[in-house]
Protein backbone atom coordinates (compact mmCIF):
# COMPACT_ATOMS: atom_id res chain seq x y z
CA UNK A 1 0.00 0.00 0.00
CA UNK A 2 2.80 2.35 0.87
CA UNK A 3 4.78 1.64 -2.28
CA UNK A 4 1.58 1.76 -4.27
CA UNK A 5 0.82 5.32 -3.32
CA UNK A 6 4.33 6.73 -3.53
CA UNK A 7 4.87 4.91 -6.80
CA UNK A 8 4.79 7.99 -9.01
CA UNK A 9 7.97 8.99 -7.22
CA UNK A 10 7.41 12.69 -6.74
CA UNK A 11 7.92 14.21 -3.32
CA UNK A 12 4.63 16.07 -3.67
CA UNK A 13 2.71 12.82 -3.97
CA UNK A 14 4.46 11.43 -0.95
CA UNK A 15 3.55 14.46 1.12
CA UNK A 16 -0.03 14.30 -0.05
CA UNK A 17 -0.19 10.65 0.82
CA UNK A 18 1.22 11.29 4.28
CA UNK A 19 -1.32 14.01 4.88
CA UNK A 20 -4.15 11.81 3.72
CA UNK A 21 -2.98 9.01 5.94
CA UNK A 22 -3.43 11.19 9.02
CA UNK A 23 -7.13 11.62 8.36
CA UNK A 24 -8.03 9.84 11.51
CA UNK A 25 -5.77 12.05 13.63
CA UNK A 26 -7.38 15.04 15.35
CA UNK A 27 -6.09 18.37 14.08
CA UNK A 28 -7.40 20.33 17.06
CA UNK A 29 -7.53 18.86 20.54
CA UNK A 30 -9.28 20.86 23.23
CA UNK A 31 -8.90 19.76 26.81
CA UNK A 32 -10.64 21.32 29.83
CA UNK A 33 -11.25 24.68 28.16
CA UNK A 34 -12.87 27.37 30.30
CA UNK A 35 -13.57 30.81 28.91
CA UNK A 36 -14.34 34.03 30.75
CA UNK A 37 -15.54 37.49 29.74
CA UNK A 38 -14.47 39.28 32.90
CA UNK A 39 -16.13 37.21 35.63
CA UNK A 40 -18.75 35.56 33.43
CA UNK A 41 -17.90 32.01 32.44
CA UNK A 42 -18.91 31.47 28.82
CA UNK A 43 -17.40 28.05 28.14
CA UNK A 44 -17.18 25.47 30.87
CA UNK A 45 -14.83 22.56 30.75
CA UNK A 46 -15.00 21.90 27.03
CA UNK A 47 -13.04 18.90 25.79
CA UNK A 48 -13.20 17.83 22.19
CA UNK A 49 -11.07 16.47 19.38
CA UNK A 50 -11.80 17.87 15.96
CA UNK A 51 -10.81 15.40 13.27
CA UNK A 52 -8.64 16.40 10.35
CA UNK A 53 -10.35 17.24 7.05
CA UNK A 54 -14.07 17.17 6.63
CA UNK A 55 -16.59 19.56 8.12
CA UNK A 56 -17.34 19.86 11.80
CA UNK A 57 -20.54 21.75 12.55
CA UNK A 58 -21.01 23.57 15.84
CA UNK A 59 -24.60 24.11 16.91
CA UNK A 60 -26.59 25.23 19.88
CA UNK A 61 -29.04 27.84 21.10
CA UNK A 62 -28.22 31.54 20.86
CA UNK A 63 -25.71 32.84 23.38
CA UNK A 64 -24.35 29.43 24.34
CA UNK A 65 -20.80 30.27 23.33
CA UNK A 66 -20.40 28.95 19.78
CA UNK A 67 -18.71 32.09 18.48
CA UNK A 68 -16.60 32.26 21.61
CA UNK A 69 -15.45 28.68 21.06
CA UNK A 70 -14.50 29.46 17.47
CA UNK A 71 -12.65 32.61 18.44
CA UNK A 72 -10.67 30.67 21.00
CA UNK A 73 -9.30 28.34 18.35
CA UNK A 74 -7.49 31.16 16.48
CA UNK A 75 -7.12 33.36 19.55
CA UNK A 76 -9.23 36.14 18.02
CA UNK A 77 -10.85 36.65 21.42
CA UNK A 78 -7.63 38.31 22.55
CA UNK A 79 -8.65 41.66 21.04
CA UNK A 80 -11.51 41.87 23.56
CA UNK A 81 -10.38 43.44 26.84
CA UNK A 82 -11.04 41.16 29.82
CA UNK A 83 -11.52 38.00 27.76
CA UNK A 84 -9.55 35.05 29.06
CA UNK A 85 -9.19 31.36 28.14
CA UNK A 86 -7.95 28.58 30.42
CA UNK A 87 -7.14 25.00 29.54
CA UNK A 88 -5.22 23.43 26.70
CA UNK A 89 -5.82 23.68 23.01
CA UNK A 90 -3.48 21.76 20.76
CA UNK A 91 -3.27 22.49 17.07
CA UNK A 92 -1.37 19.80 15.15
CA UNK A 93 0.11 18.79 18.46
CA UNK A 94 1.28 22.31 19.41
CA UNK A 95 -0.09 24.40 22.27
CA UNK A 96 -1.80 27.35 20.58
CA UNK A 97 -1.22 29.59 23.57
CA UNK A 98 2.53 29.19 23.09
CA UNK A 99 2.37 29.85 19.35
CA UNK A 100 2.74 33.31 17.91
CA UNK A 101 -0.86 34.47 17.22
CA UNK A 102 0.22 35.69 13.78
CA UNK A 103 1.48 32.21 12.85
CA UNK A 104 -1.57 30.58 14.36
CA UNK A 105 -4.05 32.77 12.47
CA UNK A 106 -2.19 32.19 9.26
CA UNK A 107 -2.71 28.45 9.68
CA UNK A 108 -6.26 28.71 11.06
CA UNK A 109 -8.29 31.06 8.88
CA UNK A 110 -11.65 32.61 9.72
CA UNK A 111 -14.77 33.69 7.87
CA UNK A 112 -17.18 35.94 9.73
CA UNK A 113 -20.93 36.08 10.08
CA UNK A 114 -21.32 39.17 7.95
CA UNK A 115 -19.18 39.45 4.84
CA UNK A 116 -16.41 41.91 5.67
CA UNK A 117 -14.39 42.63 2.54
CA UNK A 118 -11.85 45.46 2.84
CA UNK A 119 -12.60 48.70 0.97
CA UNK A 120 -10.20 47.64 -1.77
CA UNK A 121 -10.38 45.91 -5.13
CA UNK A 122 -11.30 42.24 -5.43
CA UNK A 123 -7.70 41.41 -6.29
CA UNK A 124 -6.27 43.38 -3.36
CA UNK A 125 -8.69 41.70 -0.97
CA UNK A 126 -7.49 38.24 -1.88
CA UNK A 127 -3.83 39.30 -2.12
CA UNK A 128 -3.99 41.01 1.28
CA UNK A 129 -3.00 37.97 3.35
CA UNK A 130 -0.07 36.88 1.17
CA UNK A 131 1.18 40.48 1.01
CA UNK A 132 1.02 40.84 4.77
CA UNK A 133 3.14 37.71 4.98
CA UNK A 134 5.78 39.21 2.76
CA UNK A 135 4.93 37.92 -0.72
CA UNK A 136 5.63 40.69 -3.24
CA UNK A 137 6.25 38.89 -6.53
CA UNK A 138 3.42 39.74 -8.89
CA UNK A 139 3.42 36.34 -10.58
CA UNK A 140 3.14 34.52 -7.24
CA UNK A 141 0.34 36.82 -6.10
CA UNK A 142 -1.52 36.41 -9.39
CA UNK A 143 -1.31 32.65 -8.98
CA UNK A 144 -2.54 32.71 -5.40
CA UNK A 145 -5.42 35.05 -6.22
CA UNK A 146 -6.59 32.87 -9.08
CA UNK A 147 -6.19 29.64 -7.13
CA UNK A 148 -8.07 31.00 -4.12
CA UNK A 149 -10.92 32.46 -6.16
CA UNK A 150 -11.28 29.13 -7.99
CA UNK A 151 -11.39 27.22 -4.72
CA UNK A 152 -14.00 29.62 -3.38
CA UNK A 153 -16.04 29.12 -6.58
CA UNK A 154 -15.95 32.82 -7.44
CA UNK A 155 -13.36 32.93 -10.22
CA UNK A 156 -15.70 32.58 -13.17
CA UNK A 157 -17.85 35.46 -11.94
CA UNK A 158 -15.06 37.95 -11.27
CA UNK A 159 -12.09 37.01 -13.46
CA UNK A 160 -12.67 39.95 -15.79
CA UNK A 161 -13.18 42.55 -13.09
CA UNK A 162 -10.51 41.89 -10.50
CA UNK A 163 -9.79 45.62 -10.28
CA UNK A 164 -13.35 46.50 -9.30
CA UNK A 165 -14.23 47.38 -5.73
CA UNK A 166 -15.18 44.43 -3.54
CA UNK A 167 -18.30 46.38 -2.55
CA UNK A 168 -19.65 46.07 -6.08
CA UNK A 169 -20.27 42.36 -5.41
CA UNK A 170 -23.49 40.87 -4.05
CA UNK A 171 -23.66 39.66 -0.45
CA UNK A 172 -23.13 36.03 -1.41
CA UNK A 173 -20.24 36.93 -3.69
CA UNK A 174 -18.72 39.05 -0.94
CA UNK A 175 -18.86 36.10 1.44
CA UNK A 176 -17.17 33.85 -1.13
CA UNK A 177 -14.59 36.60 -1.60
CA UNK A 178 -13.95 36.47 2.14
CA UNK A 179 -13.52 32.70 1.87
CA UNK A 180 -11.06 33.20 -1.00
CA UNK A 181 -9.24 35.82 1.05
CA UNK A 182 -8.89 33.34 3.91
CA UNK A 183 -7.75 30.56 1.55
CA UNK A 184 -5.03 32.72 -0.01
CA UNK A 185 -2.75 32.25 2.98
CA UNK A 186 -3.20 28.46 2.59
CA UNK A 187 -4.60 27.68 6.05
CA UNK A 188 -4.99 24.12 7.31
CA UNK A 189 -8.19 24.91 9.18
CA UNK A 190 -11.00 27.26 8.21
CA UNK A 191 -13.34 28.54 10.91
CA UNK A 192 -16.70 29.83 9.68
CA UNK A 193 -19.06 31.64 12.04
CA UNK A 194 -22.57 31.43 10.60
CA UNK A 195 -21.27 32.31 7.13
CA UNK A 196 -24.72 32.09 5.55
CA UNK A 197 -26.83 33.92 8.09
CA UNK A 198 -26.98 37.15 6.07
CA UNK A 199 -27.47 35.42 2.71
CA UNK A 200 -30.42 34.25 0.66
CA UNK A 201 -31.04 30.48 0.11
CA UNK A 202 -29.31 30.38 -3.28
CA UNK A 203 -26.17 32.09 -2.03
CA UNK A 204 -26.26 29.83 1.05
CA UNK A 205 -26.32 26.65 -0.99
CA UNK A 206 -23.41 27.95 -3.08
CA UNK A 207 -21.42 28.49 0.11
CA UNK A 208 -22.41 25.02 1.30
CA UNK A 209 -21.18 23.43 -1.93
CA UNK A 210 -17.91 25.37 -1.66
CA UNK A 211 -17.51 24.24 1.92
CA UNK A 212 -18.01 20.60 0.95
CA UNK A 213 -15.34 20.86 -1.71
CA UNK A 214 -12.87 22.57 0.58
CA UNK A 215 -13.36 19.86 3.17
CA UNK A 216 -11.46 17.44 0.93
CA UNK A 217 -8.20 19.23 1.63
CA UNK A 218 -8.70 21.19 4.82
CA UNK A 219 -10.56 21.09 8.07
CA UNK A 220 -13.67 23.25 8.23
CA UNK A 221 -15.33 24.15 11.52
CA UNK A 222 -18.64 25.85 10.85
CA UNK A 223 -21.12 27.39 13.28
CA UNK A 224 -24.69 27.18 12.08
CA UNK A 225 -28.19 27.63 13.43
CA UNK A 226 -29.66 25.73 10.55
CA UNK A 227 -30.20 22.05 11.38
CA UNK A 228 -30.68 21.11 7.74
CA UNK A 229 -27.53 22.88 6.76
CA UNK A 230 -25.60 21.04 9.45
CA UNK A 231 -27.06 17.73 8.31
CA UNK A 232 -26.20 18.43 4.67
CA UNK A 233 -22.75 19.82 5.07
CA UNK A 234 -21.06 18.27 8.09
CA UNK A 235 -19.30 15.04 8.94
CA UNK A 236 -19.20 15.71 12.65
CA UNK A 237 -21.46 17.77 14.90
CA UNK A 238 -20.91 19.34 18.28
CA UNK A 239 -23.86 20.77 20.21
CA UNK A 240 -23.34 23.39 22.90
CA UNK A 241 -26.02 24.04 25.49
CA UNK A 242 -26.54 27.16 27.55
CA UNK A 243 -23.75 27.71 30.04
CA UNK A 244 -21.18 26.84 27.41
CA UNK A 245 -21.29 23.09 27.94
CA UNK A 246 -20.46 20.90 24.99
CA UNK A 247 -23.23 18.37 25.51
CA UNK A 248 -22.78 16.23 22.44
CA UNK A 249 -20.09 15.53 19.89
CA UNK A 250 -19.89 12.81 17.26
CA UNK A 251 -20.45 11.83 13.65
CA UNK A 252 -23.35 13.83 12.19
CA UNK A 253 -25.52 10.82 11.40
CA UNK A 254 -25.14 9.42 14.86
CA UNK A 255 -25.86 12.70 16.64
CA UNK A 256 -28.93 13.45 14.55
CA UNK A 257 -30.37 9.96 14.80
CA UNK A 258 -29.62 9.15 18.39
CA UNK A 259 -28.48 12.05 20.54
CA UNK A 260 -27.62 10.93 24.03
CA UNK A 261 -28.32 14.13 25.94
CA UNK A 262 -32.07 14.76 26.47
CA UNK A 263 -31.70 18.54 26.01
CA UNK A 264 -29.88 17.93 22.74
CA UNK A 265 -32.78 15.74 21.64
CA UNK A 266 -35.13 18.63 22.35
CA UNK A 267 -32.85 21.09 20.57
CA UNK A 268 -32.56 18.93 17.47
CA UNK A 269 -36.31 18.34 17.49
CA UNK A 270 -36.67 22.12 17.29
CA UNK A 271 -38.24 22.42 20.71
CA UNK A 272 -35.93 25.26 21.79
CA UNK A 273 -32.99 27.39 20.61
CA UNK B 1 -60.52 70.50 20.00
CA UNK B 2 -58.96 73.27 22.05
CA UNK B 3 -56.19 70.87 23.01
CA UNK B 4 -55.39 70.26 19.37
CA UNK B 5 -55.49 73.95 18.64
CA UNK B 6 -53.12 74.69 21.47
CA UNK B 7 -50.72 72.10 20.18
CA UNK B 8 -50.88 73.60 16.72
CA UNK B 9 -50.03 77.02 18.07
CA UNK B 10 -47.15 75.68 20.15
CA UNK B 11 -45.89 73.91 17.07
CA UNK B 12 -46.06 77.09 15.01
CA UNK B 13 -44.25 79.15 17.65
CA UNK B 14 -41.50 76.54 18.05
CA UNK B 15 -41.10 76.39 14.30
CA UNK B 16 -40.77 80.17 14.05
CA UNK B 17 -38.25 80.39 16.87
CA UNK B 18 -36.06 77.57 15.61
CA UNK B 19 -36.36 78.73 12.04
CA UNK B 20 -35.36 82.28 12.85
CA UNK B 21 -32.44 81.00 14.93
CA UNK B 22 -31.25 79.05 11.92
CA UNK B 23 -31.79 82.02 9.64
CA UNK B 24 -29.91 84.38 11.94
CA UNK B 25 -26.80 82.21 11.55
CA UNK B 26 -27.02 82.50 7.80
CA UNK B 27 -27.76 86.19 8.09
CA UNK B 28 -24.69 86.81 10.25
CA UNK B 29 -22.50 85.03 7.74
CA UNK B 30 -24.09 86.98 4.90
CA UNK B 31 -23.55 90.29 6.68
CA UNK B 32 -19.91 89.50 7.35
CA UNK B 33 -19.32 88.44 3.77
CA UNK B 34 -21.16 91.44 2.32
CA UNK B 35 -19.39 93.95 4.54
CA UNK B 36 -15.97 92.49 3.93
CA UNK B 37 -16.43 92.25 0.20
CA UNK B 38 -17.93 95.70 -0.15
CA UNK B 39 -15.25 97.37 1.94
CA UNK B 40 -12.31 95.16 1.04
CA UNK B 41 -12.70 94.75 -2.67
CA UNK B 42 -11.74 98.38 -3.14
CA UNK B 43 -8.21 97.57 -1.95
CA UNK B 44 -7.74 94.11 -3.40
CA UNK B 45 -5.89 94.01 -6.70
CA UNK B 46 -3.04 92.04 -8.22
CA UNK B 47 -0.53 94.59 -6.86
CA UNK B 48 -2.10 94.33 -3.42
CA UNK B 49 -1.43 90.59 -3.38
CA UNK B 50 2.11 90.73 -4.82
CA UNK B 51 3.75 93.89 -3.47
CA UNK B 52 5.34 94.99 -0.23
CA UNK B 53 3.69 97.67 1.92
CA UNK B 54 4.90 101.22 1.23
CA UNK B 55 4.96 104.57 3.04
CA UNK B 56 4.66 103.29 6.59
CA UNK B 57 2.13 100.70 5.50
CA UNK B 58 -0.36 103.27 4.31
CA UNK B 59 0.00 102.09 0.72
CA UNK B 60 1.15 99.08 -1.25
CA UNK B 61 0.41 95.39 -0.82
CA UNK B 62 0.45 92.60 1.71
CA UNK B 63 2.67 90.08 -0.08
CA UNK B 64 5.04 89.47 2.87
CA UNK B 65 2.11 88.92 5.23
CA UNK B 66 0.62 86.33 2.87
CA UNK B 67 3.97 84.54 2.64
CA UNK B 68 4.43 84.78 6.40
CA UNK B 69 1.01 83.34 7.18
CA UNK B 70 1.70 80.55 4.69
CA UNK B 71 5.02 79.73 6.40
CA UNK B 72 3.50 79.75 9.87
CA UNK B 73 0.52 77.57 8.92
CA UNK B 74 2.68 75.12 7.00
CA UNK B 75 5.15 74.91 9.86
CA UNK B 76 2.36 74.39 12.37
CA UNK B 77 0.72 71.59 10.41
CA UNK B 78 4.02 69.86 9.64
CA UNK B 79 4.84 69.79 13.34
CA UNK B 80 1.35 69.06 14.61
CA UNK B 81 0.07 66.51 12.11
CA UNK B 82 2.41 63.56 12.83
CA UNK B 83 2.15 64.12 16.56
CA UNK B 84 -1.64 64.38 16.53
CA UNK B 85 -2.17 61.38 14.26
CA UNK B 86 0.18 59.20 16.30
CA UNK B 87 -1.64 60.16 19.50
CA UNK B 88 -4.99 59.45 17.89
CA UNK B 89 -3.79 56.03 16.68
CA UNK B 90 -2.53 55.22 20.13
CA UNK B 91 -5.76 56.38 21.78
CA UNK B 92 -8.08 54.59 19.39
CA UNK B 93 -6.15 51.45 18.40
CA UNK B 94 -3.78 50.53 21.18
CA UNK B 95 -5.03 51.93 24.48
CA UNK B 96 -8.76 51.72 23.80
CA UNK B 97 -10.80 51.49 26.98
CA UNK B 98 -7.93 52.00 29.40
CA UNK B 99 -7.87 54.59 32.16
CA UNK B 100 -5.09 56.47 30.36
CA UNK B 101 -7.33 57.09 27.40
CA UNK B 102 -9.92 58.78 29.58
CA UNK B 103 -7.31 60.89 31.36
CA UNK B 104 -5.70 61.95 28.10
CA UNK B 105 -9.05 62.71 26.50
CA UNK B 106 -9.89 65.06 29.36
CA UNK B 107 -6.48 66.66 28.81
CA UNK B 108 -7.06 67.08 25.09
CA UNK B 109 -10.49 68.63 25.65
CA UNK B 110 -9.08 71.02 28.22
CA UNK B 111 -6.31 71.99 25.85
CA UNK B 112 -8.91 72.74 23.19
CA UNK B 113 -10.60 75.16 25.58
CA UNK B 114 -7.51 77.14 26.58
CA UNK B 115 -7.66 80.74 25.28
CA UNK B 116 -5.22 81.39 22.48
CA UNK B 117 -3.47 84.23 24.31
CA UNK B 118 -2.34 81.67 26.87
CA UNK B 119 -0.65 79.75 24.08
CA UNK B 120 0.97 83.01 23.00
CA UNK B 121 2.43 83.61 26.43
CA UNK B 122 3.48 79.98 26.78
CA UNK B 123 5.23 80.21 23.41
CA UNK B 124 6.97 83.40 24.48
CA UNK B 125 8.15 81.88 27.74
CA UNK B 126 9.10 78.44 26.46
CA UNK B 127 9.98 78.49 22.76
CA UNK B 128 11.28 82.05 22.59
CA UNK B 129 12.78 82.10 26.08
CA UNK B 130 13.78 78.69 27.37
CA UNK B 131 14.57 77.10 23.99
CA UNK B 132 16.12 80.40 22.83
CA UNK B 133 14.49 80.27 19.41
CA UNK B 134 13.91 84.01 19.54
CA UNK B 135 10.90 85.63 17.95
CA UNK B 136 10.87 83.51 14.82
CA UNK B 137 8.83 81.51 12.32
CA UNK B 138 9.87 78.38 14.18
CA UNK B 139 8.70 79.62 17.59
CA UNK B 140 5.41 80.81 16.07
CA UNK B 141 4.84 77.57 14.19
CA UNK B 142 5.51 75.55 17.35
CA UNK B 143 3.05 77.67 19.31
CA UNK B 144 0.39 77.33 16.63
CA UNK B 145 1.11 73.60 16.45
CA UNK B 146 0.22 73.29 20.14
CA UNK B 147 -2.94 75.30 19.56
CA UNK B 148 -4.23 73.07 16.75
CA UNK B 149 -3.01 69.80 18.26
CA UNK B 150 -6.28 69.03 20.10
CA UNK B 151 -8.36 69.87 17.03
CA UNK B 152 -6.49 67.36 14.88
CA UNK B 153 -6.31 64.73 17.62
CA UNK B 154 -10.05 64.84 18.15
CA UNK B 155 -10.90 64.73 14.46
CA UNK B 156 -8.43 61.89 13.84
CA UNK B 157 -9.59 59.85 16.79
CA UNK B 158 -13.19 60.16 15.68
CA UNK B 159 -12.28 59.17 12.16
CA UNK B 160 -10.34 56.13 13.38
CA UNK B 161 -13.11 54.99 15.68
CA UNK B 162 -15.60 55.25 12.83
CA UNK B 163 -13.74 52.53 10.92
CA UNK B 164 -15.80 49.33 11.33
CA UNK B 165 -14.37 46.74 13.72
CA UNK B 166 -15.06 44.09 11.11
CA UNK B 167 -12.24 45.52 8.95
CA UNK B 168 -9.77 45.13 11.79
CA UNK B 169 -10.99 41.63 12.58
CA UNK B 170 -10.72 40.64 8.94
CA UNK B 171 -7.09 41.70 8.79
CA UNK B 172 -6.10 40.23 12.17
CA UNK B 173 -7.76 36.91 11.29
CA UNK B 174 -5.49 36.68 8.24
CA UNK B 175 -2.45 36.87 10.48
CA UNK B 176 -1.73 40.58 10.08
CA UNK B 177 -0.02 42.18 13.06
CA UNK B 178 -1.81 45.04 14.76
CA UNK B 179 0.49 47.60 13.18
CA UNK B 180 -0.02 46.09 9.73
CA UNK B 181 -3.76 46.27 10.32
CA UNK B 182 -3.57 49.91 11.34
CA UNK B 183 -1.26 50.89 8.50
CA UNK B 184 -2.91 49.06 5.63
CA UNK B 185 -6.59 48.99 6.60
CA UNK B 186 -7.56 51.38 9.36
CA UNK B 187 -5.53 54.47 8.39
CA UNK B 188 -6.52 54.47 4.70
CA UNK B 189 -10.18 54.14 5.70
CA UNK B 190 -9.90 56.99 8.20
CA UNK B 191 -7.82 59.27 5.98
CA UNK B 192 -10.61 61.57 4.76
CA UNK B 193 -11.64 62.36 8.34
CA UNK B 194 -8.05 62.85 9.45
CA UNK B 195 -7.27 65.23 6.60
CA UNK B 196 -10.45 67.18 7.31
CA UNK B 197 -9.20 67.67 10.84
CA UNK B 198 -5.84 68.78 9.52
CA UNK B 199 -7.36 71.41 7.26
CA UNK B 200 -9.63 72.71 10.00
CA UNK B 201 -6.44 73.00 12.06
CA UNK B 202 -4.67 74.91 9.30
CA UNK B 203 -7.51 77.38 8.86
CA UNK B 204 -7.55 77.96 12.62
CA UNK B 205 -3.77 78.52 12.60
CA UNK B 206 -3.98 80.98 9.69
CA UNK B 207 -6.51 83.14 11.46
CA UNK B 208 -5.04 83.39 14.96
CA UNK B 209 -3.29 86.56 16.13
CA UNK B 210 -2.61 86.05 19.83
CA UNK B 211 -0.35 82.99 19.59
CA UNK B 212 2.02 84.63 17.08
CA UNK B 213 1.95 88.14 18.48
CA UNK B 214 4.86 87.55 20.87
CA UNK B 215 6.44 84.56 19.18
CA UNK B 216 6.78 85.19 15.45
CA UNK B 217 5.13 88.29 14.10
CA UNK B 218 7.01 91.32 12.85
CA UNK B 219 5.54 94.79 12.66
CA UNK B 220 7.14 95.36 9.29
CA UNK B 221 9.69 93.47 7.21
CA UNK B 222 11.34 94.88 4.12
CA UNK B 223 12.16 91.36 2.90
CA UNK B 224 10.82 87.85 3.05
CA UNK B 225 12.02 85.50 5.81
CA UNK B 226 15.19 83.65 4.84
CA UNK B 227 15.31 81.04 7.58
CA UNK B 228 13.03 79.54 10.25
CA UNK B 229 14.74 81.86 12.72
CA UNK B 230 13.56 85.04 10.98
CA UNK B 231 10.58 87.03 12.09
CA UNK B 232 7.68 87.26 9.66
CA UNK B 233 4.70 89.38 8.91
CA UNK B 234 1.34 87.60 9.10
CA UNK B 235 -2.13 88.52 7.84
CA UNK B 236 -4.08 88.74 11.11
CA UNK B 237 -1.28 90.57 12.90
CA UNK B 238 -0.91 92.95 9.97
CA UNK B 239 -4.57 93.93 10.33
CA UNK B 240 -4.08 94.36 14.05
CA UNK B 241 -1.04 96.59 13.53
CA UNK B 242 -2.68 98.76 10.89
CA UNK B 243 -5.76 99.19 13.04
CA UNK B 244 -4.04 100.01 16.33
CA UNK B 245 -0.42 101.10 15.99
CA UNK B 246 -0.64 103.55 13.16
CA UNK B 247 -1.65 107.05 14.21
CA UNK B 248 -3.28 107.41 10.83
CA UNK B 249 -5.28 104.23 11.19
CA UNK B 250 -8.29 105.65 9.39
CA UNK B 251 -6.19 106.24 6.30
CA UNK B 252 -5.54 102.51 6.04
CA UNK B 253 -9.20 101.48 6.45
CA UNK B 254 -9.39 100.07 2.93
CA UNK B 255 -6.13 98.18 3.33
CA UNK B 256 -7.36 96.65 6.59
CA UNK B 257 -10.56 95.42 5.01
CA UNK B 258 -8.65 94.23 1.99
CA UNK B 259 -6.32 92.18 4.19
CA UNK B 260 -9.23 90.78 6.16
CA UNK B 261 -10.96 89.85 2.94
CA UNK B 262 -7.89 87.95 1.77
CA UNK B 263 -7.70 86.15 5.12
CA UNK B 264 -11.38 85.32 5.04
CA UNK B 265 -11.22 84.08 1.46
CA UNK B 266 -8.29 81.88 2.40
CA UNK B 267 -10.07 80.29 5.37
CA UNK B 268 -13.38 79.93 3.58
CA UNK B 269 -11.85 78.33 0.51
CA UNK B 270 -9.91 75.88 2.70
CA UNK B 271 -13.14 74.90 4.44
CA UNK B 272 -15.13 74.78 1.24
CA UNK B 273 -12.43 72.64 -0.35
CA UNK B 274 -12.75 70.15 2.49
CA UNK B 275 -16.53 69.98 2.19
CA UNK B 276 -16.45 69.39 -1.56
CA UNK B 277 -13.65 66.85 -1.32
CA UNK B 278 -15.33 64.96 1.49
CA UNK B 279 -18.64 64.62 -0.28
CA UNK B 280 -16.70 63.22 -3.22
CA UNK B 281 -14.95 60.68 -1.01
CA UNK B 282 -18.13 59.78 0.81
CA UNK B 283 -19.83 58.98 -2.44
CA UNK B 284 -17.04 56.52 -3.24
CA UNK B 285 -16.73 54.74 0.09
CA UNK B 286 -19.61 52.54 1.11
CA UNK B 287 -19.76 50.50 4.24
N1 LIG C 1 -17.38 40.87 23.92
C1 LIG C 1 -18.10 40.29 24.90
N2 LIG C 1 -18.04 40.78 26.15
C2 LIG C 1 -18.77 40.21 27.13
N3 LIG C 1 -19.57 39.16 26.97
C3 LIG C 1 -19.68 38.62 25.75
C4 LIG C 1 -18.95 39.16 24.64
N4 LIG C 1 -19.23 38.43 23.55
C5 LIG C 1 -20.12 37.48 23.95
N5 LIG C 1 -20.37 37.60 25.26
C6 LIG C 1 -21.27 36.72 26.03
O1 LIG C 1 -20.84 35.38 25.95
C7 LIG C 1 -21.92 34.51 25.73
C8 LIG C 1 -21.68 33.67 24.50
O2 LIG C 1 -21.61 34.50 23.38
P1 LIG C 1 -21.34 33.94 21.91
O3 LIG C 1 -21.29 35.09 21.00
O4 LIG C 1 -20.17 33.04 21.94
O5 LIG C 1 -22.68 33.09 21.67
P2 LIG C 1 -23.16 32.36 20.36
O6 LIG C 1 -23.41 30.95 20.74
O7 LIG C 1 -22.23 32.60 19.24
O8 LIG C 1 -24.55 33.05 20.09
P3 LIG C 1 -25.24 33.38 18.70
O9 LIG C 1 -25.83 32.08 18.24
O10 LIG C 1 -26.31 34.36 19.05
O11 LIG C 1 -24.22 33.92 17.77
C9 LIG C 1 -23.16 35.37 25.63
O12 LIG C 1 -23.85 35.26 26.85
C10 LIG C 1 -22.67 36.76 25.43
O13 LIG C 1 -23.49 37.66 26.13
MG1 LIG D 1 -22.31 33.73 17.40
Amino acid sequence: MVTGTVESGSLQTAIEWMERDTDAEPVIEVEGLNFYYGRDRTLSDVSVSIPQHGVTAIMGPSGCGKSTFLRTLNRMYEVIPGARAEGTVLFAGEDIFKLDPVTLRRRIGMVFQRPNPFPKSIYDNVAYGPRVHGIRRRSVLDGLVEESLIRAALWDEVKNELKKSAFSLSGGQQQRLCIARALAVRPQVLLMDEPCSSLDPKASSQIEATTRELAAELTVVIVTHNLHQAARVSDHVGVFLSGGVLAEFGPTKKVFEAPRHPDVQDYLAGRFG
Amino acid sequence: MTERRRRRITQAIAFCLLGSAGLSVLLTLAIILYFMTAQGSRAVSWEFLTEFPRKGMTEGGIYPAIVGSFCLATGAIVISFPLAVSSAIWLSEYARGSLWVRVIRVGVNTLAGVPSIVFGLLGLAFFVGVLKLGVSVLAGALTLALLILPIIIRASEEALRAVPTSFREGALALGATQWQTVRTIVLPAALPGILTGAILGVSRAVGETAPIMFTAAAFYMARLPRSPFDKVMALPYHVFVMATENPNYWRTKDLQFGTTLVLLALVLSLNLGVVVWRTGLRRRKRW
